[in-house]
């Protein structure tokens, strides 16, 4: 009785390592979770699924917990391509000689930070952001991940721009809520008065009707900055052939599945550099994030 | 009163509990807290047992870790533990299993990614330090006398396995045995930083308020634990250990460039690597210690001593629940429920939920490092009082809790609470990754900014800190002559 079990257990041990070995060269991405789990992997197995049809080559994705983890897998060359927002972006290309930001988004052009409050702070949208200054001190606030260009880099760099101070100086709690929806379901509920999130988030969950707008509004919105990038490492025509790097630019900059491009949601690539990125480097540097 | 030291001794933690809880962050920031909490009950009494594909993948994996990290554990523990006398030895287990094993995965992870040697390496170092620390200890118990029986010229090996090794066989399984109940725990928190084990599936139905998912893993998860000693029994064991690598998942490559550049770059301190001289190494040490280093100290020895001492009456009020000495056996069975899920579940599990509900302060970190630790001392309390004859005309009730049992048992109490006092400063630490900011926040938000040099400093001064509190809790037990058998 208990050998037969153990036969069993050892025979289906066997199958399972045999079906977990994978053909050695598998293109691996990944991509920065600044969204609920289950829309990151719904969106990139769709981009994976693209990616291996046009490449004609295994592409897998992988999700990560944290906006360093997708950097640190990049420069790990554990992953050789990575949807990256600004700011980790620059992180990893810093880390990664040879990697080139190849395609961004239409709207990565000109992104935008939206400052949201819960309205039973009473605060009132405002066209410049020291009309606020009064009201915002003394809220508790809510960026999103710590690495987050939209929810912490730009925020942060306008907070001490108009107060002159630390955004613990200002605020009376400040938080990290780890991702753009948490910010929003956050400042929605009350657990934090004031909180910062990325405009496409906001304005997608809008369009869904996923927001309680008696409950949260917009009340101030960022200058333009350019944001969210795929970056390709500089190796990757040694590793999976001459020309890859240009197979793969094109295959993002050719991707116009409605559906797919509605999750992310862009309304088509276009082409980026890392030259693009320069004002999310000096803007990071400033506040000491990079050294 | 006041004559007896362990009660000047619990008075004095106590009141320096208060003062602290005068500086600590109390507070619960969300706008609805108990409606989340119901939602969060109803989702566990509705559990969705089929909400991911991977659910079953992630126990599986979760299991492995554990088995796998802790049969390494146990296996360098062991020799550790019979060279234990010298003082390098002890004193490199100390500083092993003073880093958590989070903080362990978070090192791990830079060099070699999302392999299962992250995970593995992650359980079995502060494992083995446990290990070696336990062995030694019951090794040192053992009777001396067979050992003087045996014939002159009886060679060191035999004799330490004829005459040490069958006197401490008994205890050394039964401790490695309750090690795999934590190796468990610790295995599915590793998900929380990117494992592929039960946390990963947790964290992500927790934090899109899918409750009944996440239920649905709690469940399985308490299943698991209670259940051990149905599926883990000695003689399947050895075929455990050899299965369980195979279902470890295949994760990433390991490229080793990467592993040689974290030791000889990533962690030497910036200023050296760009060439800044002294001065340059003085004001970023100076920065490091001033901004991070000194708030997180600050928060973490706060947090820990107020956790502490709610621990302690938490689990006096709790031991009753499962005492012969009160109620019947339909309480006490629920009682039995109450403290087993309590201590199941892993604290950084607990406060991330209450975390979540209740809003970022050090309050849902207190209640849950209490609940914990409190379920595990009054399960312990709790048994210690059902082997206690009283009189048969002993005073029943409240009397009997105040006069006959507390009084009784309050040394082995004690004993238990020190004990634990550095593995709460230990989880302490580690909860900062969720927000508090003790030393975990600053270890965290150096690594979201890819700066090891910062991260490493901080892990060691976490390190140096359990180390001194480590110290402090066992002078204390021997001053009071505490005895316990350890836990963890």
């Amino acid at each position: 009785m208990a050998i037969n079990r153990i036969r069993k257990f050892l025979v289906s041990s066997v199958l399972l390592t045999t079906a977990f070995t994978a053909s050695a060269e598998t293109f691996v991405f990944t991509a920065i979770p600044d969204e609920d789990e289950t829309k990151l992997v719904e969106r990139f197995r769709g981009v994976a699924d693209y990616l291996s049809e046009q490449l004609d080559a295994e592409v897998r994705y992988i999700p990560v917990k944290s906006y360093a983890a997708a950097v640190s897998a990049f420069r790990n060359n554990q992953v050789q391509l990575a949807w990256f927002g600004g700011l980790s972006g620059v992180q990893a290309r810093r880390l990664v000689p040879g990697s080139e930001a190849i395609a961004q988004g239409v709207e990565d052009e000109a992104f935008e930070t939206y400052f949201i409050a819960n309205t039973s702070t009473g605060i009132k949208p405002a066209e410049e952001f020291s009309e606020l200054t009064d009201e915002l001190k003394g809220k508790t606030f809510t960026f999103g991940s710590k690495g987050s260009t939209s929810g912490r880099l730009m925020p942060e760099y306008y907070i001490r721009e108009t107060f002159g101070d630390k955004p613990e100086d200002v605020f009376s709690r400040v938080g990290f809520s780890g991702n753009h929806t948490r910010t929003l379901r956050l400042v929605e509920a009350g657990t934090y008065q004031v909180g910062a999130l990325n405009f496409q988030v906001w304005q997608k969950e809008l369009g869904d009707g996923n927001i309680d707008t008696d409950a949260v509004e917009v009340i101030w919105k960022t200058p333009a900055y350019p944001d969210y990038q795929w970056t390709i490492r500089g190796d990757v025509d040694e590793r999976f052939g001459e020309g890859f790097k240009g197979r793969v630019k094109e295959a993002l900059l050719n991707l116009k599945d409605p559906a797919l491009l509605e999750s992310f949601p862009r309304s088509g690539f276009i082409p980026a550099s890392n030259d693009d990125y320069e004002p999310i480097r000096k803007t990071a540097e400033e506040i000491g994030i990079l050294d | 009163m006041l004559s007896y030291p362990t009660v000047r001794t619990s008075l004095a933690f106590l009141a320096i509990a208060v003062v602290g809880l005068a500086f600590a962050d109390i507070s619960i920031t969300a706008a609805n807290p108990w409606r989340d909490l119901g939602n969060f009950f109803l989702g566990v009494v509705t559990p969705n047992f089929f909400s991911s594909e991977g659910l079953l993948t992630a126990l599986l994996r979760t299991v492995a870790f554990a088995f796998v990290g802790v049969a390494l554990g146990s296996f360098f523990g062991f020799f550790l533990a019979l060279a234990y006398r010298s003082w390098p030895v002890r004193t490199f287990c100390a500083f092993i299993r003073a880093i958590h094993e989070l903080f362990w995965a978070l090192i791990f992870l830079q060099f070699f990614g999302f392999h299962p040697l992250t995970g593995v390496l992650a359980i079995a170092i502060p494992y083995a330090g446990i290990f070696a620390k336990v062995y030694s200890e019951i090794l040192d118990e053992a009777d001396p006398d067979p050992g003087r029986l045996l014939p002159p010229g009886t060679g060191r090996i035999s004799a330490f396995l004829y005459s040490k090794i069958p006197d401490c066989w008994a205890q050394m399984r039964t401790y490695t045995a309750y090690r795999l109940e934590c190796g468990l725990r610790s295995s599915a928190i590793l998900g929380f930083v990117g494992l592929p084990t039960l946390g990963f599936y947790l964290e992500a139905s927790f934090s899109q308020g899918l409750y009944s998912d996440a239920g649905a893993m709690l469940i399985l998860f308490y299943v698991l634990i209670a259940t051990l000693p149905l599926w883990v029994r000695p003689r399947l064991i050895p075929f455990y250990v050899l299965g369980a690598p195979f279902f470890l998942g295949e994760g990433l490559p390991i490229v080793w460039g990467n592993v040689q550049r974290f030791f000889t770059q990533d962690i030497i301190p910036s200023p050296i690597r760009n060439g800044e001289g002294v001065a340059g190494l003085m004001s970023w040490a100076g920065d490091l210690m001033v901004e991070q280093a000194l708030p997180g100290i600050w928060n973490t020895v706060v947090l820990t001593q107020v956790a502490l001492v709610v621990t302690g009456i938490l689990a006096l009020l709790a031991f009753p629940l499962i005492s012969n000495h009160f109620g019947g056996p339909v309480r006490r069975t629920t009682g039995h429920i109450l403290l087993v899920i309590g201590r199941s579940t892993p604290e950084y599990i607990l406060a991330y939920i209450l975390l979540q509900l209740w809003g970022p302060s050090m309050l849902p970190a207190v209640i849950a490092l209490a609940l914990h630790n409190g379920a595990i001392i009054g399960h312990l309390i709790g048994k210690q009082t059902n082997t206690l004859q009283l009189r048969p005309d002993a005073t029943t009730g409240f009397s009997r809790y105040t006069w006959e049992l507390v009084p009784r048992v309050y040394r082995s109490f004690l004993a238990f609470l020190f004990y634990r006092w550095e593995i709460i400063m230990r989880e302490t630490a580690i909860l900062g990754i969720l927000g508090i900011y003790t030393l975990g926040f600053y270890v965290d938000s150096a690594i979201q900014n890819i700066q090891f040099d910062k991260a490493m400093i901080l892990i060691l001064i976490t390190a140096a800190l359990n180390i001194g509190i480590d110290t402090l809790g066992r002078f204390i037990r021997r001053k009071l002559a505490l005895q316990t058998m350890p836990t963890c």
